[in-house]
């Protein structure tokens, strides 16, 4: 029996990432999130939602995010989550975590020096946090590869 | 985030080299071209066609941009944004450059002037073209996530 599985990322390279990691979840009941409709084909044949787009620079779209966010988890139930960022990744990790789901934090190999803004907070909700660079790998972030 | 100084780059580039078929992507930013074909914003199928027949990919230095040009075996030639000028929110790209653009197929602009240069000399001699990777991540990645997911 596959785990329900929510794969969520806001668009542009974080998407792009996300998808290369595709064979992780095959053979799970996977559920594809992110902001661009035009990208679902990317995403195969399984469920797709998207939701409206958030980062820092934008904060005060938090709310409206949030709700789709919401949204998205009441609809998929999922035990799992599995985002490559970035802010909108934090807050359906965030949403999850009273409800006992376990996400992933795959900060985006972008980040090549400090860990990203939304990955530097990622270890307060997600069960798991990993960096994509070895040398930024310390005791609670591992580093398990690279999406190149 | 608009990046207005790339777009200027390649519009003004794009009246030098008549002869070549110049089309940008322009995103939120304020300059429209006036020498260059130009979209606001493609969906990703048409992007990714573009890259895909395309002589030479102009793009920021983002991670969305360098995986499409290395899926699609393309020489990309990148200008970093910088967080001083307001092309984003912090000066990762430089990073990204530093750590990624000794690939072979990545070349990184220092500035618009350094861009031309360049991409003149990349469309003659596209000599550096990235190595062929796979569909996805390193199968050792992938499944130590699907452990997480299996846990």
């Amino acid at each position: 029996m596959g785990k329900r599985v929510l794969a969520i990322a806001s668009g542009g390279g974080h998407f792009i990432q996300l998808m290369r990691l595709q064979p992780a979840w095959a053979g799970h009941d996977v559920s594809v999130a992110t902001v661009d409709p035009s990208t679902a084909a990317l995403a195969g044949d399984v469920p797709f939602f998207t939701f409206r787009d958030v980062s820092r620079a934008d904060w005060w779209r938090i709310p409206a995010a949030a709700l789709d966010i919401a949204r998205i988890l009441i609809a998929v139930r999922p035990q799992v989550i599995i985002t490559t960022g970035a802010l909108p990744g934090l807050i359906a990790a965030a949403l999850g975590r009273p409800f006992g789901i376990r996400s992933l934090w795959v900060d985006s190999i972008a980040n090549s020096e400090v860990m990203s803004g939304s990955g530097a907070q990622a270890g307060r909700v997600c069960a798991q946090v990993v960096t994509q660079w070895p040398h930024l790998a310390t005791g609670k972030v591992d580093h398990w590869g690279s999406v190149l | 985030m608009p990046f207005d100084r790339l777009t200027r780059a390649m519009d003004e580039w794009a009246a030098a080299h008549p002869e070549v078929a110049v089309e940008i992507q322009i995103g939120k930013g304020e300059y429209e071209p006036r020498h260059a074909r130009w979209v606001r914003k493609l969906p990703l199928s048409e992007y990714q066609a573009r890259v895909q027949t395309c002589g030479l990919f102009v793009a920021h230095c983002g991670m969305g941009s360098i995986i499409s040009a290395i899926e699609a075996g393309k020489p990309i030639l990148m200008l970093p944004r910088l967080a001083a000028l307001g092309e984003h929110n912090n000066d990762h790209q430089l990073a990204t450059a530093k750590h990624l653009g000794h690939r072979p197929g990545l070349h990184i602009a220092a500035d618009a002037v350094d861009l031309h240069t360049r991409a003149a000399a990349l469309l003659a001699d596209s000599g550096g073209t990235p190595a062929p990777i796979s569909r996805f991540a390193d199968p050792a990645f992938t499944a130590r996530i699907r452990a997480f997911i299996e846990s």
